[in-house]
């Protein structure tokens, strides 16, 4: 670092918040620095207060919050300014990017007023100058065709896209510290990357330091040049990046990286009996627009795809959002409709209503991504998982469905103890374990597993791998296990396809597919998936080149 | 490992969880305008249901000589009136008074006649409702004159009199309880008819849907009070119209907004996870829709009851509603409207029970809004 100036000292910072049972400590006594230019990590899983450290330094806080401690940004105490005084701070001096690029923009406006609008009030300059920087600001970031999108609305554009933008506004006024609390957990791997290279690149030019808030281990090793590990509103570990992906000394850190999801399945004999078969699959959407539907056309959304699923098989589905992978896992099971043939155990089920026909449908279940969204709130948790009994086997008594709820439950390492409780008072990992019961009490053959792992903490996930791989080996499921986390399905998966676009790009083994990737597209899935120490050394010696540059 | 071979005794301890209503009642109970307005409307309630068994005046009951007293807490009569009321009755029967004493709670009069004092003229005291017990108690040897001797009624008009002499919060006691009853009978009504037209409309979608909801469009269109002054040509008045009148209009609204709701939960990953597992139709509109637009409905449902309430006064006020001698809040306050200048009181506190009724409810309806979804805050 050329410079060893602190910008933003935090010392013994506190977030508590006052809720209805009482107060909830969410950060406690938090100490951290900011030298000017480097980048500063927050990395925790969720829960650890990271992002409420930052929120509280913005006085962004829920009303019911309150931090105390100290935090100084060039000699000034932000936890004790008036609002007026915060204002001129945050927003120009100190700016926030946030996860969410869907919902940051206002949807109403176009991008190029939403931009110069701050910089017409804060900064005081004439529309048209504004206009003028909010094009310089979106060729910064590398936005294509900077002229036209400026007069685009939000909705326009992708979400690389607008996280770009967002990280223009942010940009507009010079700030000294730019926050970004995890501004690239919603976006696909590729484009992810490129958000990372990115801010890199900025920060090497306009020489800002950057607070960047993750829980995404590998982002850090990249990008980072100092981290934080934070748990329970502490921090338990702190130092260079190379120190500590080196020599981890706090258990937490050393969990955290070894959180990875490890092992890998043998691919079964081709001798196994096929359970699900694919054949020429599509399924499209009618997409009307104009009035009277004028120039509907139809999206093609999983396009003449063929699979095969073998008993004790599983199949990774790998592609970024809207290459139709769940799409096809819900086509699979017939949730919608589509063309082409599905057979399962040699029955065709193309023309087959699976609301009717009760048999095959519990032979085929699924697992969805959220696990706070599939978990019906005003229901127990005994009741979400007898759901399926109360259909396929109306015989059965109360007791004796209760008697299958708590051998569900145990079956997912579960105390069985809580069946009576409701959703919202489970974690997310226990939640996905409550689904998992679910769809297991059915005793099905074949589940399709629609990113049970995404939404969950790595540690959570490597709980969640382990509970999979033990249900299969026990009742020899088929998995279809659709995600977009490459990690987790090379130790999960024995064969895999990579789609985009409603295409298969490559498919084959796992272990081929991930250590010789044929197609390009998948090449670049995989660098973009797996940040190397390459990659880091890449980073640097560009920022090398960069400041040589500069300099001369 | 083989868990399944395990001896499951369900003995074990099972621990229950709080579900979101439990947890809504808790945030409810500690917003003190909701859990007052809770309060007050309870005790109004009890009011209108006990009131009328323990109120000594019946709200039919018509007291001839005490039309359009002021509210008092003083018993009637005033010492003033006993004297003059007492002449007055005794000149109905056509003997001359001597004097009238009053002491404490009786009344003495002597009375002369031409004839023999007939002793039936104690009918003539008695018919006021001043007077009560009324007696000849003693009589002169010839009888021409006597001393007539009453009790004078003490009745107590803690909010007056309307202009037909009945005691007003003994119609108070009946109003509400006509009003409320209106309220919620209409409330449930709608209630019913709307969240299960709207969940099947919105579940189902696609062409029913647009069929349902355009039925919903087309009633929405007719003019209500054309609607009600239909009803009532056809069926006359009737307290049972009220509720098909004003429900038919109300589950209206509360169709469209469960429909609304259940679009969005439609999306949910719960229920696409009860198709999935082969759940009807029914199964699902009941297990899991309706459930889980109950906590909006709840809100809605506290909102329409007050405003059923004031349909409810419109329409009688307009004299289309209740009938005499039943009342409402509406007819009442209508009352008391064109008796504004000469007896205030008869608007007063007819209207201070509406008043306090739908403050009350709306109260309870923002505290159970916020205690439902505390994000909203």
């Amino acid at each position: 670092m050329s410079t060893t100036e602190n910008v933003l000292s935090v010392r013994d910072l506190k977030v508590s918040f006052k809720l209805a049972d009482g107060q909830v400590d969410a950060v406690r006594g938090v100490n951290f620095d900011v030298a000017s230019g480097e980048t500063v990590a927050i990395v925790g899983e969720s829960g650890s207060g990271k992002s409420q450290t930052v929120m509280s330094l913005m006085g962004l806080l829920a009303s019911n919050g309150r931090a105390s401690g100290e935090a100084l940004y060039r000699g000034e105490d932000l936890l004790r300014l008036s609002p007026r005084k915060l204002n001129r701070i945050r927003g120009d001096k100190i700016t926030m990017i946030f996860q969410e690029p869907m919902s940051s923009l206002d949807p109403l406006y176009r991008i190029g007023r939403q931009i110069a609008e701050p910089m017409i009030h804060h900064g005081g300059l004439s529309p048209k100058a504004a206009r003028a920087k909010a094009l310089e600001l979106l060729k910064l970031v590398r936005i294509p065709n900077a002229e036209r999108r400026l007069d685009a609305y939000p909705h326009e554009m992708s979400g690389g896209q607008r996280q770009r933008v967002m990280i223009a506004m942010a940009l507009a006024n010079d700030p000294d510290i730019l926050i970004a609390d995890e501004p690239t957990t919603a976006l696909d791997v590729t484009i992810q990357a490129e958000i990372l290279r990115l801010l890199k690149d900025l920060q090497n030019r306009l020489g800002m330091a950057i607070v960047f808030i993750t829980h995404d281990l590998g982002i850090v090793r990249r990008f980072a040049d100092r981290v934080y590990v934070m748990r329970a509103g502490e921090v338990v570990e702190q130092g260079a990046v190379s120190e500590i992906f080196v020599r981890p000394q706090h258990p937490y850190t050393k969990m955290l990286l070894a959180a990875e999801p490890e092992g890998h399945k043998e691919p079964v004999p081709d001798t196994a009996p096929v359970l699900l078969q694919g054949r020429g699959v599509s399924v499209s959407f009618k997409i009307k627009e104009g009035f009277f539907g004028k120039n509907s056309f139809e999206l093609k959304a999983v396009d003449n795809l063929s699979l095969t699923l073998r008993q004790g098989q599983t199949i990774g589905i790998v592609g970024e959002s809207g290459s139709g992978k769940s799409t096809l896992g819900r086509a699979l099971l017939r949730l919608i409709s589509s063309r082409g043939e599905i057979i399962f155990e040699g029955q065709d089920l193309t023309g087959a209503d699976l609301r009717r026909d009760r048999p095959l449908r519990r032979q085929l279940q699924i697992v969805f991504q959220d696990p706070y969204g599939s978990l019906s709130p005003r229901l127990t948790v005994g009741q979400i998982i007898t759901e399926g009994l109360l259909v396929h086997e109306p015989e059965l008594s109360r007791k004796e469905r209760d008697r299958r709820a708590v051998e569900a439950l145990k079956e997912v390492q579960l105390d069985p103890a809580m069946r009576n409780r409701y959703p919202h008072e489970f974690s997310g990992g226990q939640r996905q374990r409550i689904a998992i019961a679910r769809a297991m009490i059915l005793k099905p053959k074949v589940l399709v597993l629609d990113e049970p792992t995404s939404a969950l903490d790595r540690s959570v996930q490597k709980e969640i791998v382990d509970l999979l791989r033990k249900l299969q080996r026990e009742h020899n499921l088929s998995y279809l296990f659709i995600s977009h986390d490459l990690s987790v399905v090379r130790a999960l998966a024995d064969t895999v396809i990579v789609m985009k676009e409603g295409k298969v790009v490559e498919e084959g083994l796992t272990e081929d597919v991930f250590a010789r990737p044929q197609k390009d597209y998948t090449k670049e899935l995989m660098a973009a998936a797996f940040m190397s120490q390459e990659a880091r050394r890449e980073a640097e010696r560009e920022a090398a080149s960069a400041k040589e540059a500069e300099a001369s | 490992m083989s868990i399944t071979e395990e001896p499951i005794t369900l003995d074990e301890p099972t621990i229950s969880g709080r579900s979101l209503w439990q947890d809504a009642l808790v945030r409810l109970r500690r917003n003190k305008a909701a859990m007052t307005s809770l309060f007050i409307l309870v005790v109004m309630a009890v009011a209108s249901l006990v009131g009328p068994l323990v109120w000594p005046h019946p709200y039919d009951r018509v007291y001839s000589e005490y039309v359009r007293v002021p509210a008092s807490l003083e018993a009637y009569p005033h010492e003033e009136r006993i004297v003059p009321e007492m002449e007055r009755s005794l000149s109905r029967a056509r003997v001359d008074v001597a004097s009238v004493e009053v002491e404490g709670d009786k009344v003495r009069a002597e009375i002369t006649d031409d004839d023999e004092v007939d002793p039936r003229i104690t009918r003539y005291v008695d018919r006021s409702d001043l007077f009560s017990n009324a007696k000849i108690a003693e009589t002169s040897a010839d009888g021409r004159s006597a001393v007539l001797e009453a009790d004078v009624a003490r009745l107590y008009f803690i909010a007056g009199t309307d202009g037909n002499g009945r005691d007003l919060l003994a119609r108070i006691f009946m109003a509400i309880r006509i009003s409320l009853a209106i309220g919620l009978l209409a409330t449930v009504v709608a209630l019913m008819i709307g969240v299960a037209y709207g969940a099947t409309a919105g579940y189902l979608g696609g062409r029913v849907d647009n069929v349902m909801m355009r039925l919903v469009d087309v009633l929405y269109s007719l003019p209500f009070i054309f609607f009600v002054i239909l009803l009532v040509v056809f069926f006359g008045r009737n307290f049972v119209l009220m509720f098909i009148a004003v429900g038919a209009i109300e589950w209206l609204d509360m169709a469209r907004i469960v429909r609304g709701q259940t679009l969005s939960l439609k999306r949910r990953e719960f229920v696409e996870a009860a198709e999935a597992l082969g759940v009807s139709n029914a199964g699902i509109v009941r297990r899991h829709i309706i459930p889980n637009v109950l906590g909006p409905v709840a809100v809605y449902m506290t909102l329409l009851v007050p405003k059923v309430i004031l349909l409810e006064s419109f329409l009688s006020f307009l004299g289309l509603g209740v009938q005499e001698p039943l009342t409402s809040l509406g007819v009442l306050i209508s009352e008391g409207a064109k008796n504004m200048q000469g007896a205030s009181w008869l608007l007063l506190y007819p209207s201070i029970a509406l008043a306090l009724i739908l403050f009350s409810l709306n109260f309870i309806g923002d505290g159970l809004r916020d205690a439902l979804d505390p994000k909203d805050r």
